[in-house]
């Protein structure tokens, strides 16, 4: 096989950290090549220089012999190099043709484009009816609108951004056949992910980064995700420990709760009921878009239910807000960081009161206690180790990982006996990661009950003593974590998503 | 070329700085509107921002800008809370009409008694024909999802035709020989708001505009519901984690800028207006909404701009007596400092950087 792109000597530095140094790497055609590392080692400036939305501060990099310094996304696609990005950028209320025609230089007639469409998504294993509205859509489905859209310009080289987060295995499966498909046709794959299994499934040769360096070259197939996950985070990982077990006693308690989504094209929960004891772990694992945010918002308190929908230790609360269900013991962490559970332009200290004015008592007769308040957010930043020169920085000025570890450390400095998170690790880097699972499990230890809400199935097999899914706003019953298999997880997640496999029989 | 970069953090420095760079600005663009006008733009700005203080009448301009200041004030710090929390209330001069029909009647229904209870009476009149007013688009956007910026802005539409209806009959004089307007409040010990120290143009509703400002730097700064408001205003989801109701903080803003503006209304009518007349309003309650963007929406910096607003107020009088200058070139002046405080304001959250054109 030839050479497809070759990457020689790339760096890219931002004021104060260097993204990119000094790294060279080749890709051969027909070739489904990985890009591996922890968030933050440089994958992502990395591909941003090949799609053209960054520029290379020195080195070269050369396309089918050819010098290639695209100098934005357009010339990029011109050359053959596709991409498909993390999150998506689809418009909800418009029919998948409209979307794509929108990234598209000359989009032809509507009609044309939907024959093309179906055409190239048949042929892809990838169906997909062009007139339906991209806000009903799964995530899978949506992430089919984004690969077609590339497949139409015929690309030589494909780039997926962690494809697979937002996938069940079923559709993971159904995603890699595909791209096994495309690679068999000459198209080389460039799939960045930090999922070891994934990469030892599907890739034929690994670039592995850390802190912007590449560290290393093998083939996947021949390393064990041990060896890889080591090279990657450049240390020897610990399992976080875990010490209490579950004590029978009913901590939090949700039955038949069905409520409306707030956000537009939102999924509505429907009929939801669990139960999770003191010093219980329970995992609810999850496609995005599936009702995760709904449900949070439904146990914190943000979103109203019927009084008995949810019960703290056996009171009612479904029609109370969230500051007189944190005056029972209940703590949530929402997934979004910015915006959600922090104010981006307010201060740490600022932010520390948002949720910690009740239990922490930080407020008398009306009145802040700001000395108090103050006291408290150092306290966070002292325990969870949050990188920041101060307490008086404004939230939106520390990096993702470490306001993740503010925000998760305000909920679980407050003493609850209820925690309720939603991603408690997206965007964090390993070691933070870590240390996050392990104030969790160190909460859940003393005496807490825990609801996960993560679409990461490796950190809920991890923590998690029960396992359990949501899929379309119901919930799948909760089982023991131990013994679970792929198959069974992929299942509760609801499977394929009706998405039907249609792949060719041709190698 | 020029690019803007989002800094960290907001800058304090540029916080307090474009205000007075408006300022600056002001004068040079209004200075030049004044030339074009064929006036003499150095001796216009004079006659506007030096001579009500230090010319040769400053006693009689100083006393006039506590009168202008006060209810501008009163107001803005009202509408102030709300426009911290995104709750946009641009009908403060409704409320502040409605504000002076009810404190005045309140007091008419009892003329003419002799009772030091009427005006304390007619100050809480006044409040509510305020809060009153304020609460239609406040219940309409909480229980229909109306915009209160609209509805709130035509019903200052209808508390004119009112105050109008009201001149005109139901609080006419019935000694005034048939002339409109109601009897003169300021003329009747028991509802007149007189000025408290000669020659300094305070009256109470200066005292209550000085209260407010005190209360309400305490509220932002200390108080649980003032941290709300601002959380409200700046992360709106974070605001109902943290526990807010978006539709009770709607009401107690509304209401609060409402009751406020009703106060100075109420003021007002009883003091430097007198009485309900069909020209009554003159237009605080939208000079109020200038007066709280040029305070940066702080209490302490809406105290100054009120000052200064009122300072080009009665040297914009001055000069268009003085000078000549059509009353439309001061509303234009007026305008001029607002528009140049908002286009300054991203300099506080962004700094100006002068980049190449990156190469390849």
């Amino acid at each position: 096989m030839t050479e497809l792109l070759r990457v020689e000597g790339v760096t890219k530095a931002y004021p104060g950290v260097v993204a990119n140094a000094d790294v060279s790497f080749a890709i051969r055609e027909g070739e489904v090549h990985a890009l591996l590392g922890e968030n933050g080692a440089g994958k992502s400036t990395l591909v941003k220089m090949i799609y053209g939305l960054v520029r290379p501060d020195h080195g070269r990099m050369w396309l089918r012999g050819q010098d290639y310094a695209p100098q934005e996304p357009r010339e990029a696609r011109a050359a053959g190099v596709g991409m498909v990005f993390q999150h998506f950028s689809l418009f909800e209320a418009l029919s998948v043709a409209e979307n794509v025609a929108l990234g598209m230089e000359s989009p032809p007639r509507l009609g044309d484009l939907a024959a093309r469409i179906r055409q190239v998504s048949e042929e892809y294993g990838l169906p997909l009816d062009p007139s339906r509205m991209v806000g009903d859509l799964s995530a899978g489905e949506r992430q089919r609108v984004e690969i077609i859209r590339c497949l139409l310009q015929d690309p030589r080289l494909l780039i997926m951004d962690e494809p697979t987060s937002v996938l069940t295995p079923q559709e993971v499966e159904i995603l890699f056949q595909t791209l096994r498909q495309l690679a068999a046709e000459g198209t080389a794959i460039l799939y960045i992910s930090h999922k070891l299994e994934e990469i030892r499934a599907l890739c034929d040769t690994a670039t592995i980064l850390r802190r912007g360096r590449v560290v290393a070259t093998c083939i996947p197939r021949d390393r064990s995700a041990r060896e890889m996950a080591e090279l990657m985070v450049g240390a020897v990982l610990t399992p976080p420990e875990r010490h209490g077990r579950p004590a029978g006693e009913v901590a939090l308690e949700v039955a038949g709760l069905s409520v409306a989504s707030p956000i537009p094209f939102g999924t509505a929960l429907k009929d939801v009921g669990f139960s999770v004891t003191r010093s219980e772990v329970l995992g609810i694992a999850g496609v995005a878009g599936n009702g995760q945010d709904e449900l949070l918002l439904a146990l914190s308190g943000e979103l109203k239910a019927p009084r008995d929908a949810v019960r703290i230790a056996g009171r009612g609360v479904g029609d109370q807000g969230p500051n007189a269900r944190r005056a029972l013991g209940l703590v949530a962490a929402p997934e979004e960081r910015l915006g959600h559970a922090a104010a981006p332009d307010m201060s740490l200290v600022e932010n520390a009161l948002l949720s910690g004015m009740v239990r922490k008592r930080l407020v008398r007769r009306g009145f802040i206690d700001w000395g108090a308040t103050r006291a408290f957010a150092q306290a966070i930043v002292a325990a969870f180790d949050v990188r920041t020169p101060g307490t008086f920085v404004a939230a939106r000025a520390l990096s993702g990982g470490n306001l993740q570890k503010f925000v998760v450390g305000r909920e679980l400095s407050q003493e609850p006996s209820v925690i309720v998170i939603n991603q408690p690790t997206w965007g964090v880097d390993a070691s933070a990661a870590a240390a996050i699972r392990q104030a969790i499990l160190d909460c859940a230890a003393a005496g807490a009950a825990v609801v996960v809400i993560s679409q990461d199935l490796d950190e809920l097999l991890e923590i998690a003593d029960r396992f359990s899914a949501l899929n379309e706003g119901r919930m799948s019953p909760p089982r023991p974590t131990q013994g679970l298999t792929i198959e069974e997880i992929g299942l509760m997640m609801g499977g394929a998503h009706g998405m039907e496999v249609a792949h060719h029989a041709h190698a | 070329m020029l690019m803007l970069e989002k800094r960290p953090s907001p800058s304090r420095f540029w916080n307090w700085a474009t205000p007075v760079l408006a300022v600056v600005l002001t004068m040079l663009a209004g200075g030049l509107m004044f030339a074009l006008l064929g006036k003499s733009p150095t001796e216009a700005i004079r006659t506007i921002f030096w001579d009500p203080l230090f010319g040769e009448f400053a006693w009689y301009f100083r006393g006039q800008l506590l009168v202008k200041a006060g209810p501008l004030i009163l107001i803005a710090v009202g509408l102030s809370l709300g426009f911290r929390a995104g709750i946009w209330n641009i009908g403060a001069e409704g409320q502040y009409i409605m504000g002076a029909i009810f404190g005045a009647a309140a007091g008419l229904a009892l003329y003419p008694a002799d009772s030091r209870l009427i005006f304390p009476l007619m100050v809480v009149a006044g409040a509510f024909g305020g809060w009153l007013w304020a609460m239609i688009p406040a219940i309409l956007r909480t229980r229909f999802r109306t915009n209160e910026i609209l509805v709130s802005l035509l019903l200052v539409y209808v508390a004119q035709s009112i105050l109008a209806s009201m001149a005109l009959g139901a609080l006419r004089n019935p000694d005034g020989g048939g002339f409109p307007g109601s009897r003169n409040l300021s003329q009747w010990a028991s509802s007149a708001n007189p000025e408290l120290i000669a020659g300094t143009g305070m009256h109470w509703g200066v005292v209550a505009a000085m209260a407010a400002v005190i209360a309400a730097h305490v509220l932002l700064q200390r108080h649980i519901l003032g941290f709300h408001i601002r959380l409200a205003g700046q992360a709106p989801r974070a605001a109902r984690f943290a526990g807010v109701s978006p539709g009770r903080l709607v009401l107690l803003c509304m209401g609060i800028s409402g009751g406020l503006a009703g106060l100075a209304g109420m003021f007002e009518v009883t003091g430097p207006a007198g009485q309900i007349q069909i020209d009554f309003a003159s237009g605080y309650g939208f000079t109020a909404i200038i007066v709280a963007f040029l305070g940066r929406l702080n209490p302490v910096g809406i105290l100054l701009a009120g000052l200064l607003m009122a300072l080009t107020y009665v040297g914009g009088d001055n000069a268009a007596t003085n000078l000549g200058l059509p009353a439309a070139s001061i509303q234009a002046f007026q305008g001029m400092l607002l528009f140049f405080l908002l286009a300054l304001d991203l300099l506080s959250n962004y700094r100006i950087r002068l980049t190449r054109k990156e190469a390849a």
